[in-house]
């Protein structure tokens, strides 16, 4: 896993290293996102749900990254990516702090019970 | 200075306050109400007198009060305006001065009924209305006036609400009805008088230009259907014998004196229209005549006191709208203060004999009360002398003087109008002395163990004697030119105010002269005479005489006891009809249009139903969602890629 995010970034000099084709890394994404959803539609705990968004925000980072990468390290890319990391930190100490108010209220982080708004 | 003029409608209006305020306090500050309305009566009373001595000798001239404006919208302009000519001067002297002695007479007839303030309060303000119509310079003001007595008369006729199970309600709702649909007519005229004239102030429409002859028969036609309304007249009259069912006063100041003559007024005030429209002008005459008749052959076959005393106001109001058809205005407004003289008489007299008779009215159960009540019987026998048109009483005066009005107003149609009219007065003559009979004269037929009539106290009998004073001497305000040259006093009073025209006059002309009119005059005193001693001579023991010619006439006699049907008539051809589409109506819109509305609103409530199982709550289903339908959207994008 380590080798294959090292084998994405830009080597040393600046050259994307080739022997790693893109769609190994845009699988790889996508296998990360289907992981995110997954997690995110079956776990139960409100903090693991949360770690679920937190994996598929960065599934779509690695796929900004693979495609600047294959434009010769275009920089918009990566850009995009330093925005996702920095709206995701900002999402997640909001969502960490609705969690705190919600668990002060209820006393677990079940998410079935948070169904409040049903129709 | 006029400004005075608005204590005429002021002071009763004030009174009617202070009674509903005596009213409230109950017990007995209601004693006091009698009283306090007498007085503001008396004031507006007094105030009319004044304001009428001002405007003698200048007759074409008008006491003006300029108030408040009332209506200020677009071109309408509608200040508070009173106006006060010989027309309505006179006509104020006789509402004010009759309704004084009536509301005087209440006193005593009222005196223990619990409701006695609240009595004066509507009788004041009925005194405000009237005096509010007479006044009105503008048709809009008049009809405030209008829809004031209108109200009044609601009230007053259903008074005792509760009585006779609850009868008397009906009889009021029945009169408002009726009279709503003349309103109908009297707005939609005075649409068109400001479409046509751009203004409804009277005075302003009398000195414009002529209008088209079609137009003017339209607004006359309409006007005249709230006349008809008002005054009960064919084909409204239908109101005014039910609405006996209120206190006898009522029936005397409202339903024979002031206010069933305000068509007459209003006709009269909008004479300069009327003589513009010949064919409205005979169609007022028509219809006055034969309402004369027919109320009249009604009257013949009346048991109830005051339903025959009904019948011969609508008759009498009918003669009121035969001189004005003739175009005789004077004349009309002649018999409307002569007439509010001798009815109301014959009214009070009739509540007299009620209230001794306690609240007997079927005139079948009396008899000889001339012994008992010696001044009701009396002033009755004056009244009924008057309205049987005895010669040399005031209701002979102004009833020759219509007749001969209309015979005199050339044409054949003259004479046929004069034959109806002659014709009504010979029932009018007969029906009034079998009522005479019945009543005072001949034997007792109710038991004396019972009922013992006695004569009313003074404060009933005062206001008799004076109306049959009045009554009696009535008739010096219009002398004919047979006696006196140049003696008709009321006409040299009212022909500046009021319009000329002889609708008939083109045909023949006025063929008639002096010599002639005393010879009608003649006819009139044998024909009054015939009727009276036929009443007297039929009917002097009682009705037992009479039944075999009911009998044999049977046909006859229940098509007038019957009223001529025309309740009943009017209940097969417009009331049913009314009720059934009112059903329809009501049906369509409880069905179709609630059914409508309904079954969109429940089509929208059963979808949300379905629908809203969606939103359960859970996160993660709303996620599932999102993800399922991104992935089939995704999904069917690669697929066109491909």
């Amino acid at each position: 896993m380590i080798a294959s995010i090292l084998a994405v970034l830009p080597a040393a000099e600046g050259i994307p290293n080739p022997s790693i084709p893109t769609s190994w890394v845009l699988l790889l994404a996508a296998l990360l996102f289907i992981l995110g959803i997954y997690g995110f539609l079956v776990r139960r705990d409100l903090i693991v749900v949360f770690m679920s968004i937190e994996l598929m925000l960065n599934a779509a980072n690695l796929t900004f990254l693979a495609a600047a990468r294959e434009r010769m390290l275009d920089p918009e890319g990566q850009v995009y990516a330093i925005f996702v990391i920095t709206v995701a930190a900002v999402e997640a100490a909001v969502g960490l702090a609705l969690l705190i108010a919600w668990f002060r209220l209820r006393a677990t982080l079940d998410v079935e019970t948070a169904v409040e708004l049903e129709g | 200075m006029s400004d005075y003029l608005f204590l005429i409608p002021s002071l009763p209006l004030l009174g009617a306050l202070l009674c509903g305020i005596l009213h409230a306090r109950g017990g007995k500050a209601r004693d006091l109400a009698g009283p306090v309305a007498n007085l503001a009566v008396l004031g507006s009373f007094l105030v009319a007198v004044l304001a009428f001595l001002e405007i003698r000798g200048h007759e074409a001239e008008a006491l003006v009060y300029e108030g408040f404006t009332w209506i200020h919208t677009g071109t309408l302009l509608l200040p508070f305006k009173l106006h006060l000519d010989a027309l309505s001067g006179f006509m104020a002297l006789i509402v004010t001065g009759v309704g004084l002695l009536i509301h005087f007479y209440s006193i005593g007839y009222m005196a223990h009924d619990e409701g006695r303030a609240k009595y004066f309060a509507y009788l004041n303000l009925f005194v405000f209305a009237m005096s509010l119509l007479i006044l009105g310079a503008n048709l809009p003001l008049l009809f405030v006036g209008w829809e004031g007595v209108g109200a009044m008369s609601y009230l007053l006729i259903g008074f005792w609400y509760d009585k006779e199970g609850g009868w008397p309600a009906v009889a009021g709702q029945k009169a408002f009805i009726a009279n709503r649909v003349g309103d109908m007519g009297f707005l939609i005229g005075m649409f068109l008088l400001f479409t046509n004239f751009g203004t409804l102030d009277v005075a302003a429409m009398k000195e414009a230009p002529a209008l088209s002859g079609g137009v003017a028969t339209l607004i006359c036609l309409l006007l005249f259907l709230g006349a008809t309304g008002k005054s009960a007249q064919i084909p409204l009259f239908v109101w005014l014998p039910d609405a006996m069912a209120g206190p006898t006063p009522v029936s005397a100041l409202i339903h024979a004196a002031t206010m069933v003559t305000a068509g007459v007024y209003m006709v009269c005030r909008m004479s300069f229209l009327f003589v513009q429209s010949p064919t409205a002008m005979a169609v007022v005459a028509v219809v006055g005549a034969v309402t004369a008749l027919l109320a009249g052959t009604i009257a013949l076959a009346q048991r109830d006191l005051k339903k025959v005393l009904a019948y011969s106001t609508v008759s009498q109001l009918g003669y009121m709208f035969l001189a004005c058809g003739v175009g005789a205005f004077s004349a009309a407004i002649f018999h409307v203060g002569t007439h509010a003289f001798f009815k109301a008489l014959l009214f009070l007299g009739a509540g007299s004999v009620i209230h001794g008779m306690h609240e007997e009215q079927d005139a079948f159960r009396m008899g000889g009360l001339r012994r008992h009540m010696p001044i009701t019987w009396i002033t009755f026998l004056v009244g009924g002398l008057c309205l049987a048109g005895f010669p040399l009483t005031s209701g002979f005066f102004s009833k020759d003087e219509i007749l001969w009005e209309t015979v005199s107003s050339g044409g054949s149609a003259a004479y046929a109008l004069w034959g109806l009219g002659a014709l009504t007065a010979l029932l009018t003559a007969f029906y009034t002395f079998r009522l005479v009979s019945l009543t005072f004269l001949g034997k007792e037929r109710f038991d004396p163990g019972e009922v013992h009539p006695h004569e009313s106290p003074w404060t009933m009998t005062l206001p008799l004697v004076i109306l049959a004073l009045l009554g009696l001497g009535g008739g010096l305000m219009g002398l004919p030119a047979v006696f006196v040259e140049d003696g008709n006093w009321i006409h040299h009073l009212l022909s500046p105010v009021l319009a000329e025209g002889r609708p008939f006059a083109s045909e023949g002309g006025h063929g008639l002269d002096h010599a002639q009119e005393g010879l009608f005059m003649v006819y009139s005193s044998i024909i009054a005479v015939v009727g009276i001693l036929a009443g007297l001579i039929l009917y002097r023991n009682g009705p037992e005489r009479m039944a075999g010619l009911a009998k044999t006439f049977r046909p006859v006699h229940v098509l007038l006891a019957g009223k001529w049907f025309v309740d009943e008539i009017y209940q097969v051809c417009i009331l049913t009809p009314l009720a059934a589409l009112s059903r329809f109506a009501g049906w369509f819109d409880l069905g179709i249009v609630d059914g409508l509305v309904n079954g969109l609103g429940r089509l929208f409530q059963g979808a949300g139903f379905l629908v809203r199982r969606v939103q359960d709550g859970h996160i993660q289903s709303y996620a599932m969602w999102m993800a399922g339908t991104t992935t089939v959207v995704l999904a069917w994008l690669v697929m066109q890629l491909w």
